[in-house]
């Protein structure tokens, strides 16, 4: 193994059913049904997908959902707008830890 | 790369039914030279339909009677006998009269009589609009196109098109992607086009880059093609097989040769017959139940919701797969 991702590996991501088929079957099932338009549209449900992409870091997922967003008929701006979501969240949520810190800290100081 | 020929595709052989579409293509004169373009049009192209070839398109629509005769090209409009081909369409109540119209060959100079002509023969305007910001229709069409179609879309309100008069958009994917739904996109463009600039328009129609011509180049340079092609490959609908605008449409090309369809017609793979068929000789060809020239590009008209050139085929809603 020469390098740790390869983009021609997320057209192969059925092939985790390889092993446990079961397991990957219930997971593509669940999958599939919470990507359907339902009270949330398919463009929305994309936008929010590729912002959790982002934070966590999945450069299949963000490859992949650049271009459902493209489909979904979103405009740069609003992608840009969805990473900077996810931006702001993880940015917040490291710094509200910061209380945590101040916390810890005010309860030895004197 | 390897992909199953778009005929295993099929139960049983596509043919023709009923030809209510006459689409002519007026050459491939354009003011513009678009990214996409399947024609490859652009200002530097020669090839243009003569008078004596419009006169067997309107002998043709005599003989056929279809509900629709559809006028693309190129730009139709640059074509110097667009007006008297309009003219004997209207005369004739063909029911429906289409201009494939980039918007911008209305404020071009020499074409200030366009609007108001179109409105006086009310000709369904089906103009291109890829998207509905700048940055995505300069970056296909070229710098500036967009605020000037708005320009050319604010002078086809003002002559009641979109409102008494049928005014289409029409969005294409600007790269190696595919369309949107085409109801959910209809509603944000005219949200935006509307809050924007006032803009009003009927319908908007969602077609999908056929991976042939400049288009196709531009897969292969890219890197693009196989990722495309296996995207189009996968989301094979058959049911838009029933649909298919090579059902019930023939196409004429500017020299006045037969195609089942402007894709085949730029990849010259004319109407099965004996010989080459042409528009003169439409008396002698099977329109219904005829079979149609089919190819690998033929997955560009069935993949997902399907696509024409009326947009989406198939109301098919497809889960978003990583």
């Amino acid at each position: 193994m020469t390098h740790y991702y390869d983009s021609d590996d997320l057209e192969r991501f059925g092939e985790i059913g390889k092993h446990r088929k079961d397991l990957a079957d219930k997971f593509f099932a669940y999958y599939g049904a919470v990507m359907e338009k339902g009270a949330l549209s398919k463009r929305e449900k994309s936008l929010i997908a590729l912002a959790v992409a982002h934070a966590i870091q999945c450069p299949y997922c963000i490859d992949s959902y650049a271009q459902s967003c493209l489909e979904a008929g979103s405009s740069m701006d609003e992608i840009t707008e969805a990473i900077h979501v996810a931006g702001a969240m993880k940015a917040g949520a490291c710094l509200v830890h910061g209380i945590q810190a101040q916390n810890s800290v005010d309860k030895v100081m004197m | 790369m390897t992909f199953p020929q778009f005929a295993s595709k099929l139960e049983e052989p596509l043919v023709t039914f009923r030809t209510t579409c006459l689409q002519v293509n007026m050459g491939k004169l354009c003011n513009q030279a678009c990214k996409h373009c399947h024609v490859d049009a652009g200002p530097k192209r020669t090839e243009i339909m003569t008078r004596e070839t419009v006169n067997h398109v309107l002998d043709a629509v005599d003989f056929l009677k279809p509900s629709i005769v559809d006028l693309t090209g190129g730009a139709p409009e640059m074509n110097e006998h667009f007006r008297f081909l309009v003219s004997e369409l209207r005369r004739r109540n063909v029911d429906e009269i289409i201009d494939r119209c980039n918007l911008t060959i209305l404020l071009e100079p020499g074409y200030e009589w366009l609007a108001d002509f179109l409105a006086e023969q009310r000709v369904n305007v089906t103009a291109s609009l890829p998207f509905y910001m700048e940055e995505n229709v300069d970056r296909q069409r070229g710098k500036g196109v967009f605020s000037k179609s708005i320009e050319a879309l604010h002078l086809l309100n003002s002559k009641g098109f979109g409102s008494d008069l049928p005014l289409n958009l029409v969005y294409n994917p600007q790269g190696a992607y595919m369309a949107p739904d085409q109801q959910e996109l209809e509603t944000i463009y005219k949200r935006y086009l509307q809050e924007h600039f006032h803009i009003v328009f009927n319908n908007l129609y969602t077609i999908t880059n056929m991976p042939i011509a400049r288009f196709k180049h531009y897969l292969e340079l890219s890197g693009n093609y196989n990722r495309y092609m296996n995207k189009l490959v996968s989301r094979f609908n058959p049911g838009t097989l029933d649909s298919l605008m090579c059902r019930s449409l023939i196409s004429v090309g500017w020299d006045g040769l037969l195609y089942d369809c402007d894709f085949n017609q730029m990849m010259d793979t004319p109407v099965e017959t004996e010989e080459r068929p042409h528009i003169a000789d439409i008396r002698n060809i099977q329109m219904a139940g005829r079979p149609i020239v089919i190819g690998d590009h033929c997955y560009g008209c069935t993949a997902g919701s399907g696509s024409s050139c009326g947009g989406a085929l198939d109301s098919e809603e497809e889960a978003v797969a990583v």
